[in-house]
C-alpha cells in the first residue's frame, strides 16, 4: 500500500482484516475436523496443503497487502517461488530411487 | 548523514526502500524454511517407521490449535496497529501493537509447556528422525518470533517517539515490521499441518 494512502481507505479496509481474521479462524477448524476423518494419507495431505495454501494466501494477499503490491515485489516473489519449487521438488524425485520406506537411505541412523 | 527515502517512493522501484528491502529480506527467510521443508519431505520419505515416530511424539494438537489461532489474532492486531498509524490514533496504535506482543509471548509460554512435555518424556531431538526436524523447526519459527517481539516491543517503548517528530517514518517502520510478523505467522500456517496433523 502507498505510503500516501489516505486515512479514509484504510478504514474501509478495517473490515477485510476482521473478515480475513475470521475465515483464518473457520479453516483452520476445518484443517483440524478433515484430521479426524481419517483420510488416506496422498488425501490427507493434499487437503492439509490446500487449507494451509488458501490461509497463506489471505495473510499474504491482505495482511501483507500484496493485493495491489508494486511489480518489482512480484517479480522478487516469482523468482523465489521458482528456486522454493525446486527445493520441494527434489526430494519428491527420490521417491522413485526404491529407497523410500526402507529405512536404509543416507539418512538412517 | 540522512537515509534516503523512508516516506516517498524511490522512483525506479516504485516503494520506500525499508520496505524492498524487508522483501527481499523475506525471500531468503522463504529459502531458509524452504530447505528446512525440503528435508522434512526427504527425511520423512526415507524413513521406514516414521507414522510410529509421530505418534510416540504425542504432539498436543489442542495446544497447537490455541497457538495457531494466537497467531493469527496477533497478525490481526499487528495490521490494525499500522492501520491505527495512518488513521492517526496513536492510542490505539499502542494498545494494537501491545496486544500483538502479548500474543506473542502467550505463544511463546505454551511453547515452552509443549516443550517441557517433550523433555519429561526424554523426548530429545536426538531420539528420532521426527523429533529431530520437529524441534529444528518449531525452535527456529519460536526464535523468530521472540525476534518480532523484540522489534515491536521497541516500537512500543522508545521507537515511538518517531510519531512526534516524523509520523510517517514510524508508519512506514511498522508496515515492515508488520511484513516480518505476518511472515512468521504464514510460515506457522504450514508449520501446524505438516508437523501436527499429518
Amino acid at each position: 500500500m502507498d505510503a500516501h494512502h489516505h486515512a479514509e481507505a484504510v478504514r474501509k479496509h478495517v473490515w477485510v482484516y476482521v473478515a480475513v481474521f475470521l475465515a483464518l479462524l473457520v479453516l483452520t477448524a476445518l484443517t483440524v475436523t478433515a484430521r479426524s476423518m481419517n483420510f488416506g494419507l496422498a488425501l490427507a495431505v493434499s487437503v492439509a496443503l490446500l487449507i494451509a495454501t488458501v490461509k497463506g494466501s489471505l495473510v499474504a494477499g491482505y495482511f501483507m497487502h500484496l493485493v495491489g503490491e508494486k511489480r518489482l515485489v512480484y517479480i522478487v516473489l516469482a523468482i523465489t517461488a521458482i528456486f522454493l519449487l525446486a527445493l520441494l521438488v527434489l526430494p519428491v524425485l527420490n521417491l522413485h530411487d526404491g529407497l523410500v520406506g526402507t529405512g536404509t537411505g543416507p539418512w538412517s541412523p | 548523514m540522512e537515509i534516503p527515502y523512508t516516506t516517498e517512493a524511490r522512483p525506479d522501484t516504485g516503494l520506500y526502500n525499508g520496505k524492498f528491502g524487508i522483501w527481499l529480506f523475506l525471500a531468503s527467510e522463504v529459502m531458509l524454511f524452504g530447505g528446512l521443508f525440503s528435508a522434512y519431505v526427504f527425511l520423512r520419505n526415507g524413513a521406514s517407521d516414521w507414522h510410529a515416530w509421530h505418534e510416540a511424539a504425542e504432539l498436543n494438537i489442542s495446544l497447537a490449535t490455541f497457538n495457531t489461532a494466537v497467531l493469527i489474532a496477533s497478525s490481526v492486531t499487528m495490521v490494525m496497529s499500522w492501520a491505527s498509524l495512518k488513521m492517526n490514533q496513536f492510542g490505539r496504535y499502542r494498545m494494537y501493537l501491545a496486544l500483538t506482543v502479548l500474543c506473542g509471548l502467550i505463544f511463546l509460554v505454551v511453547k515452552y509447556f509443549e516443550y517441557s512435555a517433550k523433555f519429561h518424556h526424554q523426548h530429545y531431538p536426538s531420539t528420532n528422525t521426527f523429533l529431530a526436524i520437529y524441534f529444528t523447526m518449531t525452535g527456529l519459527h519460536g526464535i523468530h518470533v521472540l525476534a518480532g517481539m523484540v522489534v515491536n516491543t521497541y516500537f512500543l517503548g522508545p521507537g515511538a517517539k518517531m510519531w512526534r517528530t516524523e509520523p510517517l517514518r514510524l508508519t512506514n517502520r511498522l508496515e515492515i515490521s508488520g511484513l516480518y510478523w505476518h511472515f512468521v505467522d504464514l510460515v506457522w500456517i504450514f508449520l501446524f499441518p505438516v508437523l501436527y496433523l499429518l
